[in-house]
């Protein structure tokens, strides 16, 4: 659509403005102003440039929380994508049962994120939850608690529990928009299911798949409540991802100095990213308009 | 001829095996989606004792005494009190400020639109972690920490650009004539977008408050850090039940049924919408 310019419309996002400005810049500035200064309490501060920085860009602590989120993130990616695909092509097309599909796959979406972590941490347990108490009568000695890599397990099933939906329904969306003639086409061609698939409606699904993966990247990415209810970030620190870390280096040990220097570079990937997807979302935008 | 009907068949009978492993991944994930929540309702209709006594598939004594508990006990239902007031507050809030923005961003071209709307979605993107130090020191200074007024208002971070994302994506698709006519039949603005426009929208603003709602209702990070007794969320109230000792799972899995409901009441009205209301109005 043809906009007009008009300047007297920045009264319409006046509003805005002033409340996400109240609510996103006023906190942002106290961060930076932790970032750049040290303090010994009764609020004296002095300058201490970017000494935080380089404090955190060399800390091992903030290494391994990093390397644990981006190997959190890459597996939830790798599970997620291609398991909704296929769940969104195995949707009925219409009708009753599409309608029953769809309510029930995005119940997980409406749950709260620590009812979310509330479900698996009681699933798991040997005595009560039904997964662990099986995986233990098949004799294995389950215990997300005490071992690493059940914690892991754990904290991904659960995640592919929560959001998988998400990738399904938004590729699902792409799917439907797909002209029935198309499939008449490939049907005269005598194309096969994987070529239907590859030519047809993988470049139709591009679009809302780009916008799913960056929604699923960095919601995984500051994923804190789950794994917080479920493991704590534990056992020791190894379910520890970057939002864990840094509350507990924020609000648990009051390393202002650091955890603002962290917040810092953590919101900048945040913003490299959301170019990317409003980059993507523009594209898709224009190509639409087309 | 013959060759004719050997096309038509050999399709057909190629089908009906896709049709059933269709059929089969789709009841296998949806039997993934819903045993967990089954178990937290199973448990929830069983007494602490039975839970961990015998372990069974379903319950054996099913009791609402769990549900009783809850609703009888402040301590408890106070929590769900205290969520649905700021989550309407917030709601409100929201979608009030993002209509007109939404508008001049489907409508107008602006110094510096573009750069707004792309921040907007920098904080709906923003992780609530590197707010949460920064927002209990702020609220605690104007003296709004513990209110149901700052959670509501730590939430429009996100919110609002989600509003905004969304209404505009469904503003985009009325066409302009529609106010381009009221204007000529002599419709002032806050006549003709009340009158007319949010009309036409109704579903979107539906959507948007939905998406709203549960994104707000289900943040658990901020409204815990914000809260200490008075204006505490039930999600905050279930974690701390969590670290104490001897605990009721019986209660606290009913308390975790009792948050679902909201959700799976309207579920079934926005159910077309949910792809479109995560893409932020984009798909």
């Amino acid at each position: 659509m043809e906009k007009t310019p008009n300047q007297k419309a920045w009264f319409l996002v006046l509003p805005v403005l002033i409340l996400v400005a109240f609510s996103a810049v006023v906190p942002l500035m106290t961060v930076v102003n932790y970032a750049v200064q040290d303090s010994f309490g009764n609020n004296v501060f002095f300058w201490e440039g970017l000494g935080w920085f380089e404090q955190v860009l060399t800390s091992d602590r903030v290494h391994a929380a990093l390397g644990r989120q981006l190997a959190f993130s890459a597996i939830i990616l790798a599970i997620q994508i291609p398991l909704g695909v296929a769940i969104a092509l195995c949707m009925p097309k219409r009708g009753v049962w599409a309608s029953v599909c769809l309510v029930l796959m995005a119940l997980p979406l409406l749950i709260p994120w620590n009812v979310v972590g509330t479900i698996w941490q009681i699933l798991g347990r040997t005595d009560i939850g039904l997964v662990g108490h099986t995986l233990a009568g098949l004799g294995i000695d389950w215990n997300y608690a005490r071992n690493p890599v059940h914690a892991w397990i754990t904290v991904v099933v659960m995640d592919v529990w929560h959001w998988t939906s998400l990738v399904a329904l938004l590729a699902y969306a792409g799917l439907q928009s797909i002209p029935q003639a198309y499939y008449q086409a490939a049907r005269i061609d005598q194309a096969s299911r994987w070529k239907v698939f590859r030519y047809i409606e993988l470049p139709k699904m591009q679009g809302v798949l780009l916008i799913a993966i960056l929604l699923r990247f960095m919601d995984s990415f500051m994923i804190y409540t789950e794994p917080f209810v479920v493991t704590g970030g534990g056992p020791g620190s190894a379910t520890s991802f970057l939002s864990i870390d840094l509350v507990r280096m924020a609000l648990g040990q009051f390393d202002l100095g650091p955890a603002a220097a962290f917040s810092i570079m953590y919101f900048l990937v945040i913003l490299l990213v959301s170019w990317v997807f409003y980059t993507v979302m523009t594209n898709l935008d224009r190509a639409e308009g087309k | 001829m013959a060759s004719t009907t050997e096309t038509l068949a050999a399709p057909a009978a190629r089908t009906l095996p896709r049709i059933r492993t269709r059929h089969v991944v789709m009841v296998l994930y949806l039997a993934f989606m819903l045993i967990p929540i089954y178990w937290l309702i199973k448990m929830s209709l069983q007494t602490n004792r039975e839970i961990l006594g015998a372990f069974t598939l379903w319950p054996q004594n099913p009791t609402l005494d769990n549900y009783r508990v809850i609703l009888t006990d402040r301590s408890w239902y106070m929590g769900y009190v205290n969520s649905i007031t700021y989550v309407v507050m917030n709601t409100v809030l929201s979608l009030a400020v993002a209509l007109p923005a939404a508008y001049a961003f489907s409508r107008y071209r602006f110094l510096g639109d573009k750069h707004l709307f792309f921040w907007l979605l920098t904080n709906r993107m923003a992780p609530p972690a590197v707010f949460a130090l920064p927002f209990f020191q702020l609220y605690s200074s104007v003296g709004l920490f513990d209110t149901h007024i700052a959670v509501a208002l730590a939430h429009t971070l996100f919110n609002v650009p989600l509003a905004v994302w969304i209404l505009e994506g469904f503003m985009r698709g009325v066409p302009k004539e529609i106010d381009e006519t009221a204007y000529i039949d002599g419709y002032s603005f806050p006549r003709f977008f009340v009158k007319i426009f949010m009309p036409l929208i109704a579903s979107g603003i539906g959507v948007a408050a939905f998406f709203c709602f549960m994104f707000s209702w289900v943040e658990l990070l901020l409204s815990r850090t914000l809260t200490a007794v008075n204006a505490q969320p039930i999600a905050s109230i279930m974690t701390r039940t969590v670290s104490a000792s001897g605990l009721d799972w019986g209660v606290l899995c009913a308390a975790g049924v009792l948050t679902i409901i909201p959700g799976a009441l309207v579920i079934y009205f926005v159910r077309n919408y949910i792809a479109k209301g995560f893409a932020l109005g984009r798909v």
